[in-house]
């Protein structure tokens, strides 16, 4: 359950974020503002905070979630906003000649942003995105305080039952087994996109 | 004939720091005109407005090849006819070679890969690095960057080039092989803008040469008349400055 939370909001987080990055860098009127203020918001909001608001609040106004959904949205809302401002500074770290020399091939907005700026700061943002996704996972923990049936939950659960701290041992260790392999595949990355360099 | 390019009254400022004070040129299809002149004299403003790089005042008026240079929607077709040589080169850096070339013929003009492909090679022939086709920009040298640039530019066949002194970042040996290029190139009848320090240069290749000061043209003729005869203190001043040097 844990991971698949915590899979679901890192997709979920990196869709929105490239979306609301683009907004507040791209958009016209009052959209980059508006982007802005959901970004600077939801990274100040304390993530326990929100879980609750999302799933003991939410109901008095006649929304509710699952369990699942709920961990999936208040973390995605969360996610998105990091994510959005690491890709910001990602398309921001890319040399204004490059820009130039897509707009004077006449390219669109759009095959600027896909051929030749994204490519150059995915490369960038890959170390602070990773730092991200691990957090998102590490958050999925927090979820467990809405009722998902997490991994430490059940293990609180059995420790209270048995009065016995082997269970969360265990369920640590888990946690550590689960996120030890991405720390390293994610140092394997960094070392790969950011070794090579082609400029 | 209309000229291919029309600029009327072109007014520039930043804040209140005018940089082109109501420039009016005409540039006829084929002509190939080098722009001369002091640093900060609007030499690179003046062109980077042709493709509207910089927005200019709205009672100034560009027209391209019978289209106008505006905010809206022409301005694809306008950047489409007007390809642009940095003088940093803006090579794509995560791309080789040959995708630099063929990207915006693909993209732009839904040309099919294969044929992007055949015609990027035969550029890259044409400027005589087919050899690093595969290569990234960054294993070329300077010289190299700045012809794939000129190839890349050119595989969108546009009616007009502009160049913004593009060997100024060149180390000195390799300012030939692009300048080659360049005169190659203006044999073919394509239209060109070249805003150069390349005295040389321009003498032997340019139709015309338009000396700018301060915002302004201050004097324009065929390179004999500008180098042997010319006629504005400040144009004589200029060519004493970087003659000498
Ligand atoms: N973004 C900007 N903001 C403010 N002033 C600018 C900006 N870009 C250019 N200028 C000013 O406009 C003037 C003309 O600049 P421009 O780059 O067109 O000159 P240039 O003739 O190309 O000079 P150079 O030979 O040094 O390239 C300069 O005084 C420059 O300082
Ligand atoms: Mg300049």
């Amino acid at each position: 359950m844990t991971l698949e939370i915590g899979i679901t909001s890192i997709i979920a987080g990196l869709i929105g974020g490239l979306f609301l990055a683009l907004i507040r860098l791209y958009g016209s009127g009052p959209v980059p503002f508006v982007a802005k203020i959901y970004i600077d918001v939801f990274r100040s909001i304390p993530l326990l905070v929100l879980l609750i608001v999302v799933y003991y609040a939410l109901p008095f106004v006649g929304i509710r979630f699952s369990p699942f959904v709920s961990a999936v949205v208040a973390l995605t809302l969360v996610s998105s906003a990091y994510t959005a401002e690491i890709f910001r500074a990602g398309i921001e770290a890319i040399p204004h000649g490059q820009f130039e020399a897509s707009q004077a091939l006449g390219l669109s907005g759009r095959h600027m942003m896909i051929d030749v700026i994204l490519p150059q700061a995915i490369k960038i943002v890959i170390p602070p995105l990773t730092n991200n996704c691990i957090n998102v996972l590490k958050d999925t923990a927090l979820a467990s305080v809405v009722a998902m049936p997490d991994l430490l939950k059940q293990a609180t659960q059995a420790q209270a039952l048995s009065a016995n701290p082997t269970p969360l041992i265990g369920a640590a260790l888990i946690y550590v087994a689960l996120l030890w392999p991405l720390v390293s595949i994610v140092a394997r990355l960094e070392k790969r996109f950011g070794g090579e360099k082609r400029s | 004939m209309s000229p291919l390019i029309q600029i009327t009254n072109l007014k520039k400022a930043y804040g209140i720091f005018t940089v082109l004070h109501g420039i009016n040129l005409d540039i006829a299809e084929g002509e190939v005109v080098c722009v001369i002149g002091p640093s900060g004299s609007g030499k690179s403003t003046l062109i980077r407005c042709i493709n509207r790089l910089e927005a200019f005042s709205s009672d100034s008026s560009i027209v391209v090849d019978g289209v106008t240079v505006g905010p809206g929607k022409a301005l694809a077709k306008v950047r489409a006819e007007v390809g642009m040589v940095f003088q940093s080169f803006n090579l794509f850096p995560h791309l080789t070679v040959l995708k630099n070339v063929m990207l915006a013929p693909m993209r732009v003009r839904g040309t099919k890969p294969a044929d992007a492909e055949r015609k990027a090679r035969e550029l890259l022939a044409r400027v005589g690095i087919s050899e690093q086709a595969e290569k990234y920009p960054g294993k070329l040298s300077g010289g190299q960057q700045q012809r794939v640039a000129i190839a890349r530019a050119l595989a969108m066949e546009p009616k007009v080039m502009l160049f913004d002194e593009p060997t100024s970042s060149l180390d000195p040996e390799m300012v030939g092989e692009v300048l080659d290029v360049m005169k190659k190139l203006a044999g073919t009848g394509v239209t060109m803008v070249v805003v150069t320090h390349e005295m040389g240069f321009a003498r032997q290749v340019a139709d015309r040469v338009i000396f700018m000061d301060g915002g302004r043209i201050i004097e324009q003729g065929t390179p004999s008349e500008i180098f042997d005869n010319p006629k504005e203190e400040r144009t004589r001043g200029f060519l004493r400055a970087v003659l000498n040097h």
